[in-house]
């Protein structure tokens, strides 16, 4: 990065670290950083949308869409998260293979389940192997969004189930009396009120999906955790810039930045709540109204 | 994000059009001098070198990939890259799941590691999960801890956690020579596995035969043991 970073053996000490952590392993580093924030950017909305769905779901009057909203909930609250986190990303992606090799690969004659191997034909490959690089990681990221989309779903139906029952009834009776038909009731009394049951269900929900985000690192994704293991390890001469074992400074670099991460959004929470209990008929909208009167 | 998105749906749109034959080399990216990722963030090291000779020889375009050791077979047979370049020894529980090109690298010596010369072998060893080291350790009768990186291993003598470790003689030695005496070798050499090989699928034996071919050649002209020297000294094993 630096013009005389050419030959880091003979530097002196500010400048030696100043080309080490501009190395571009340390770019990669410092880049992996905003994978993570993309992920939770894209995994929250995500996870709210398949919680909604799977709430409304389970609430249903329908009761095959009962049975399944149930289900996925049950299902994946049951079982170990590090589980699905590994299950999710082959299943889609052999799934996917699967579909594409049967689209398009008619006259392929052999299994595609040899002994150990799971082979599709060359076009059915997903992503093709000839993709660059960039088309190969957003591929992988997407499958890993899919996984923390899946399970925080889960989590998040059945803490908006729970928001939505909590809503108080006679809320609801008054809109019945005004004649609202089931549709009308939901949009304009429930779920404006909801929020305020839901959010602290959510935010602690926002806190284990932060901390969730090493799980990356399973799927073979280079998120932080990769490069601060991979980076603080000990490095020989054969690297340009020899060092000890400094897995320690790098591993509370990344846990400053959990700390920091976690610790912002309780403050945004917070504020979030107090704008959202702005005239609840909860103790803490009765609280705001007392303050203001 | 905009272009990837477009890149992601031209390549879909492509699938089908099958452009020149790619294979993919695995490798771990941990394990200098064989494999480790360089400070420009490329797979660097003695396999690099030759898997890009052996693709040149072969005529054919490869492009190098890393991943995690323990699923590095797995990851195989899944058809996610062609083939394991990864310092990886030929073994007969390996060969029941992958098939292996001849030998690149000859049987070579592994050695202990430890904080003084006389630690105790019987004790605790650590090895990295999944090697032939690890396998030798578990039916000796010394205890074994397991980890996922080699660099991993080492750790674990330096802080006392184990009494030694137990791992391929070319791994270790840049490590104990550069320890500054904080490590040295211990006991004797133990001559394991059956040489360092490249693994690929069962199916993909015309692949196979064209790596096994150029591996031929360069041992026949004696480049294969001019880079061997190179990377691992001049007390190395050669052919």
């Amino acid at each position: 990065m630096f013009a005389f970073c050419a030959d880091p053996g003979l530097l002196p000490e500010w400048q030696w670290f100043l080309c080490y952590l501009s190395s571009g392993t340390h770019l990669a580093f410092y880049a992996s950083f905003g994978t993570v924030v993309l992920l939770l950017a894209l995994a929250a909305p995500a996870a709210l949308a398949f919680g909604f769905a799977g709430a409304l779901a389970a609430r249903s009057h329908f009761l095959p869409a009962r049975t399944l909203g149930a289900l996925y909930i049950a299902m994946v609250r049951g079982v170990p998260d590090v589980i699905f986190f590994l299950f999710v990303p082959v299943a889609i992606d052999q799934g996917l293979e699967y579909l594409v090799h049967h689209a398009t690969c008619p006259e392929w004659t052999e299994p595609i389940r040899r002994g150990p191997d799971f082979i599709v034909c060359p076009a059915a490959k997903v992503p093709q192997p000839t993709a660059p690089v960039p088309v190969q990681d957003a591929y992988a990221f997407t499958l890993a969004l899919v996984a923390f989309a899946l399970v925080f779903g889960a989590f998040a139906a059945n803490t908006l189930k729970g928001a939505m029952e909590a809503v108080p009834r006679a809320q609801l009776e008054t809109g019945e009396a005004f004649g609202m038909t089931r549709g009308q009731i939901f949009r304009r009394i429930l779920l404006p009120q909801m929020w305020v049951y839901a959010l602290p269900g959510l935010s602690n929900l926002w806190q284990i999906l932060v901390k969730a985000t090493p799980l990356l690192f399973l799927l073979g994704i280079q998120d932080i955790v990769y490069w601060a293991r991979e980076l603080g390890g000990t490095k020989t001469s054969i690297y340009s810039y020899p060092h000890p074992d400094w897995r320690v400074w790098y591993f509370l670099a990344v846990l400053v930045f959990y700390l920091a991460v976690t610790w912002a959004s309780e403050g945004l929470f917070a504020r979030l709540m107090r704008h959202l209990s702005r005239g609840q008929a909860t103790a803490a909208g009765e609280a705001l109204r007392r303050a203001a009167a | 994000m905009q272009k990837w998105i477009i890149a992601a749906a031209l390549a879909l749109a492509a699938t089908g059009a099958s452009a020149q034959q790619v294979v993919r080399l695995a490798t771990e990216g941990a394990y200098p001098p064989f494999n480790f990722i360089n400070d420009q963030k490329q797979v660097d090291g003695f396999e690099r070198e030759l898997g890009d000779e052996l693709c040149r020889r072969a005529a054919l375009s490869c492009e190098w990939i890393t991943t995690e050791w323990d699923s590095i077979i797995p990851n195989l047979t899944a058809g996610n890259y062609d083939a394991i370049m990864a310092g990886m020894s030929v073994t007969e529980e390996r060969s029941k799941v992958i098939s292996f090109t001849q030998a690149y690298v000859p049987p070579t010596p592994s050695a202990y590691a430890a904080t003084s010369a006389d630690a105790n072998l019987k004790g605790v060893i650590a090895t990295q999960v999944n090697t032939i080291q690890a396998a030798y350790i578990a039916a000796s009768e010394a205890t074994l801890v397991e980890f996922v990186t080699p660099d991993e291993t080492i750790a674990a003598v330096r802080r006392g956690e184990a009494d030694a470790v137990f791992a391929d003689k070319d791994y270790l030695a840049p490590i104990v020579a550069e320890s500054g005496g904080a490590l040295v070798f211990a006991g004797e050499d133990v001559q394991l596995g059956e040489g360092i090989a490249m693994g690929l699928r069962q199916s993909d034996t015309e692949l196979r035969a064209k790596f096994d071919a150029a591996i031929g050649a360069m041992k026949a002209d004696g480049t294969l043991n001019t880079m061997i020297l190179k990377w691992f000294g001049p007390e190395a094993t050669i052919f």
